[in-house]
């Protein structure tokens, strides 16, 4: 289990660049710098010479490379889980995370072939944390911590099982960053990034004075980054207040802390550097990273409600070795 | 329960799929013409001549970094933007002037010869031309490098092309008349072109001294507007008589 939790890292870490690429695509307007898909320039994608990687084809077909990493990488975890995992439900979780990362594959190769309509690109985009949220859970699951219940005693299960506020806040606040991520998915393929061109303010008042659709939308993601650092202050809050022994929910509050104040800044400069492609790119990966954080401390919150390792479980493992 | 979960998204993808739509047809049935208006002799021909003049000082040309691909590095010879192209009497190149209004009825003679975009040094050239609806363009990749040629027109079909290899052609028409479709490289952020696309053949595009000049124009009222990149456009009204020249003048403003 040791090194199916270490490779479960290694993909998460995977995806978090496949994001950050995704990112750098459509930071840089290289979405079609590869008219063709699955080949690139008549190419099978594999063989595209490297020669070639230049311009917005570097930041496009790059993502293409990365993706097929995590692709492989993600049938490499499911063949490990079907080989090792005692636990159906986790098992059935990696072909889910292998069915979600085809059907992202096809909806970038689709978003491509139709010049970017926003609602597949919205949807590749919300598929990506989709992704990322199911393979930070899979390293959950499959970690020393959450096997070992996070070593806690009796009292202290019954304690956060008793905390109907953390477990409400700790599916809440996924849930509002994870509306808060498609939002801004919808901002960034919409071309409504710079609808509103100043900060904090809008157009020089806390409401817009005129509106529409894009306007609409971006001022919808600061209200989403208000309500977001709210709630983060409010969970992050609850838990080192309450929950101030726990670990394994301190360290994920003031992580949680940290990158929504880092997310918020790069979302303003974002803003006042017109669209800078760093820092725009920033955001996106932050934006992962927040939903991260979220999950992992919503799942450490809700982990008297999984079940162990069945004894029938590890009994068929050991047939299997054997 | 995994069987129903991949059929759902299996459903779903299909549902996005056809809701997007086709991307680079272009099968819709042409809109019934309208009755010809009677032909015209053409010793009675008019012409539209003019120019158009930049009032104020253009913001500075800039240098494009092309960095981004070595081979452009090497093969431009010119790495300025070309938003203003003004000469010397303060004329304003690549302005797409054309016959707005007063042609409607009137079919003309199917355009037979084809009109060449280069990539050229990481450049376009033409960057600002026109063509007649139907009308080929041979698109062309003079370049050792590898660009694509995206069209992102309103009324007419996207589409979006690779031109890995030097030397490459393919042609393209363009089905409705649209002022204008541009062009860009999704490779090369810099690269931007421009193109009119009109029923008739009553239009010209400014060189550097700003000038114009719309001929073999049969009698009669016309709108005519001038565009140019950044500066949007001008319409003025005018008439010509019977082999008669008129002279239109625009002042585009900046600063």
């Amino acid at each position: 289990m040791y090194w199916l939790h270490r490779y479960n890292r290694l993909l998460a870490a995977a995806t978090l660049v496949l994001i950050t690429a995704g990112g750098l695509v459509t930071s840089t307007g290289s979405g079609l710098a590869v008219p063709d898909w699955p080949n690139t320039y008549g190419y099978f994608m594999f063989a595209f010479p490297w020669s070639g990687m230049v311009g917005g084809i570097l930041y496009e077909h790059g993502h293409r490379l990365i993706a097929s990493v995590v692709g492989l990488l993600t049938i490499g975890l499911v063949a490990w889980l079907a080989a090792s995992e005692p636990r159906r439900w986790v098992r059935r979780l990696g072909w889910i995370a292998l069915a979600a990362v085809v059907v992202q594959g096809l909806l970038g190769g689709i978003t491509v072939l139709y010049f970017l309509p926003p609602p597949v690109s919205i949807s590749h985009a919300g598929l990506a944390q989709v992704f990322f949220a199911l393979v930070v859970s899979l390293a959950i699951f499959t970690s020393a911590g959450w096997l070992a219940r996070y070593y806690r005693t009796a009292d202290g299960e019954r304690r956060i099982a008793a905390d109907g506020i953390l477990r409400a806040l700790a599916v809440a606040l996924p849930a509002a960053i994870y509306v808060q991520i498609l939002i801004g998915a919808a901002m960034r393929h919409t071309g409504a990034g710079l609808a509103i061109p100043d900060f904090p303010l809008a157009f020089g008042r806390l409401i817009p004075p005129i509106w529409d659709a894009g306007i609409a939308i971006h001022f919808a993601h600061r209200v989403g980054a208000l309500i977001v650092t709210l709630a983060v202050l409010a969970t992050a809050g609850h838990v080192l207040y309450h929950h101030g022994s726990r670990r394994e929910l301190v360290g994920p509050a003031w992580l949680l802390i940290a990158v929504v104040l880092a997310q918020v800044t790069l979302g303003a400069l974002t803003v006042l550097s017109a669209r800078d492609v760093t820092i725009n790119t920033a955001h996106v990966a932050t934006g992962a990273v927040l939903l991260a954080t979220a999950i992992v401390l919503g799942l450490r919150a809700h982990r008297d409600r999984f079940p162990d390792i069945t004894p029938v479980g590890a009994a068929a493992r050991e047939r299997a070795q054997a | 329960m995994q069987h129903r979960t991949l059929w759902t998204l299996a459903t779903l993808l299909v549902f996005a799929t056809a809701a997007c739509g086709g991307g680079g047809g272009s099968d819709a049935p042409a809109a019934p013409a309208a009755p010809a208006a009677p032909a015209f002799d053409p010793a009675t021909a008019g012409s539209v001549m003019g120019s158009i003049t930049l009032e104020g000082t253009p913001p500075p040309a800039e240098t494009i970094r092309m960095n981004s691909d070595p081979a452009c590095v090497e093969l431009a010879s010119d790495t300025e933007t070309e938003y203003y192209v003004v000469g010397g009497s303060g004329g304003l190149g690549n302005v797409f002037v054309y016959v707005k209004e007063g042609l409607e009825g009137r079919t003309f003679p199917a355009a037979t010869d084809s009109v060449m975009l280069d990539q050229q040094g990481c450049r376009y050239t033409p960057h600002v031309f026109g063509v007649r609806v139907g009308q080929t363009i041979t698109i062309r990749n003079s370049d050792a490098t590898l660009h694509n040629i995206h069209a992102t027109p309103l009324e007419n079909a996207e589409f979006n092309m690779g031109q890995p290899i030097q030397g490459m052609e393919f042609e393209r028409t363009f089905d409705s008349p649209e002022v204008m479709v541009p062009f860009k490289c999704d490779v090369h952020g810099w690269m931007n072109a421009y193109v009119g696309v009109l029923e008739h053949p009553y239009f010209a595009v400014t060189g550097a001294d700003g000038g114009f000049d719309i001929s073999n124009l049969p009698p009669g009222d016309y709108v005519v507007e001038a565009w140019h990149e950044e500066l949007g456009t001008q319409t003025q009204n005018v008439t010509v008589g019977e082999g008669g020249t008129a002279e239109l003048s625009f002042t585009f403003s900046v600063g």
